[in-house]
């Protein structure tokens, strides 16, 4: 009959009305500031930067384990172009002893990025990871939303607290890459050896055949 | 004391009154009767605002502003300096002086309406013998307020949302009047007043609202359904509808302005409330004769309240109407039904004192209501809505 859809929507919402003072639980909303619920491991706001801390817990000798190798490839492939980087003039060893440079400066504008996380998926050093931070209003918008590198700066232990799964599967890639070098080098150090070795014991038989 | 209390405001008038000299007096008298109530109302808009968002909240499962103050209830006070603070735009192309005039005249309008209703015993400012008139006419002019605000802002949608208005107005107009005629032929006045003064009684206990009888109850709907249209309030807010036109005929209004029409929007709401109330709830009068002793200003308020309450219900409730569906409704429907009203009402009176009147009055009214319904569902599918993509 005409008219009864209307009277089964208004008990509905009858319903709600005087079942949400009744039972709390029917409230979902989250009182922000005062109660929160943890971000999801999915999350992302924008990019910062990981460091390898000396000592986990540090976070003095940021520059020093910054992973950023300063090779310009986030800066070019960002489609909104807000990242600026500037490359060193010296070099200094990364994790795998290797020597490289490192950016002098690198800022990201968050007014401008896009939170696309394309940086991150072009990086080839695992340096630029998304983070999960959302509360950065600031009463400057030029000032106060370029980041520069310390600011971006973050530990792989912040990494490993709010990606946990992700950065599991970095450390251990890390980790495999890092054994591979180390067997390469041992091989290269000890092939050196060998050579050397063997140079020095041609070089003696040479002598040797001389004296004799 | 009880009666007193009953008459408090008129005896604070008399007291403030006898100040001034006798030939001032009754201009003193109605400059206050008027001050009070261009300050009353405003302030119970600003209590509704924030009580709708917290009931629109409730229905929604959420729990509504609750920041401002304890429960939030200061809410409305920082909206006001919020919309007081905001720059005040008007566009280039726009025509200035129709531009400022509009929410002006919406207020104004809507205020004098509010100078017929009884609001108490003895509290009406103007007691005209043709009270229901004066209403209906201050009612209408609303809509002139409406199409200045659309034709001068110059903008589509706002020109869009003022012929919605207008048609969607004019249409509901008409209903609403020919609701209201059955009290009027019942009563046998247009003085709001009389029309109070004739519900006011009781039999065995129980109240002779006009509410309480067949063709009441059906004028009741149709004026419920009319003055919900009339006041652009959900499910018929076309012309303001959000999802649409930006805010239909206020989209070039900032600022105070914007609250004017708010306010507006709001006032509409309680004069006609009180108006449901005084022709088909007995005004002021009390529920049951055992408690006359609470004072008629109250009676008349928790009145009004409630309907603001069962406005805000169904704005929880029903999703907005398409355009053609409220002009088929208005006149297909609510309009044949408020004239076969006005016969069943005549019916009722020329059948006399007795169960016939009742069982024929009821049995014709709910036939129609059925068939009409009936007839104006055929064709109609009715069920969940079934989406179809293009392949």
């Amino acid at each position: 009959m005409l008219g009864e859809g209307i009277l089964k929507g208004l008990t509905e919402t009858a319903r709600n009305f005087f079942g949400s003072f009744v039972s709390p639980e029917r409230l979902t909303t989250v009182q922000y500031p005062e109660e929160r619920i943890a971000p999801f491991e999915a999350a992302r706001s924008f990019p910062f930067l990981v460091f390898d801390a000396k000592n986990p817990g540090d976070d003095a000798d940021w520059l020093a384990g910054l992973r950023c190798v300063s090779c310009h490839i986030c800066e070019k492939e960002c489609p909104p172009k807000c990242i600026f980087i500037e490359k060193s003039k010296d070099k200094k060893p990364d994790a795998l002893g290797k020597q490289q440079f490192y950016p002098t400066r690198f800022d990201i504008d968050i007014s401008v990025c896009m939170s696309c996380q394309i940086c991150v998926e072009v990086c080839p050093f695992d340096a630029i990871k998304m983070n999960t931070v959302f509360e950065l209003s600031t009463t400057d918008r030029f000032g106060g939303l370029l980041l520069d590198r310390q600011q971006l700066a973050q530990s792989n232990e912040y990494y490993h607290q709010i990606h946990p799964t992700e950065a599991a599967g970095v450390d251990e890639m890390r980790a495999a890459e890092k054994a591979k070098a180390d067997a390469k080098a041992k091989a290269a150090t000890e092939a050196a050896a060998k050579a050397a070795a063997a140079k020095a014991q041609a070089a003696q038989q040479p002598a040797g055949g001389a004296q004799s | 004391m009880i009666k007193n209390l009953d008459q408090i405001f008129l005896l604070f008038e008399h007291w403030i009154v006898s100040f001034l000299p006798v030939a001032w007096r009754p201009m003193g008298a109605i400059i206050l009767s008027v001050l009070a109530i261009i300050s009353i109302f405003p302030a119970l808009f600003a209590l509704t605002t924030v009580f709708e968002r917290k009931g629109l909240g409730r229905i929604q499962n959420r729990i509504g502003p609750n920041r401002v103050g304890p429960l939030g209830i200061f809410q409305p006070i920082a909206d006001g300096i919020k919309s007081l603070t905001k720059e005040d735009i008007v566009p280039t192309s726009a025509d200035g002086v129709v531009h400022f005039l509009a929410p002006i005249v919406q207020v104004l309008a809507v205020f004098m309406g509010f100078a017929v209703l009884p609001m108490g015993r003895n509290m009406v400012l103007a007691d005209m013998d043709a009270g229901l008139l004066f209403y209906f006419s201050m009612g209408a002019s609303t809509e002139l307020s409406v199409f200045m605000a659309g034709w001068s802002s110059r903008n589509k949608y706002s020109l869009l949302g003022a012929m919605r208005a207008v048609a969607q107005m004019i249409s509901y107009e008409v209903t609403l009047l020919l609701s209201a005629v059955p009290v009027v032929m019942i009563a046998g006045s247009l003085s709001l007043t009389k029309i109070v003064a004739a519900q006011n009684y009781y039999t065995h206990g129980l109240p002779h609202w006009y509410i309480f009888t067949p063709w009441g109850l059906a004028g009741f709907v149709l004026y419920a359904i009319a003055t919900t249209a009339e006041t652009n309030r959900s499910p018929f807010d076309l012309p303001e509808g959000e999802s649409e036109l930006v805010a239909g005929y206020h989209t070039e209004y900032s600022g105070f302005k914007f609250a004017l029409f708010f306010l507006g929007e709001y006032l509409a709401m309680f004069s006609i409330s009180g108006m449901g109330a005084t022709l088909f709830f007995g005004g002021w009068a009390a529920p049951f004769p055992f408690l006359e002793w609470i004072p008629s200003w109250i009676w008349f308020f928790s009145k009004l309240m409630l309907s603001i309450f069962v406005f805000i219900w169904l704005r929880g409730t029903l999703p907005r109407l398409r355009q053609d569906q409220l002009m088929n409704f208005a006149w297909k429907f609510i309009l044949p039904l408020c004239l076969l009203n006005v016969l069943v009402t005549a019916l009722w009176h020329f059948l006399g004192v007795g169960w016939e009147r009742w069982v024929f009055c009821s049995l014709i009214l709910a036939l129609a209501y059925v068939l009409m319904g009936l007839g104006g569902m055929r064709g109609m599918k009715v069920g969940p809505r079934r989406y179809r993509y293009a392949e």
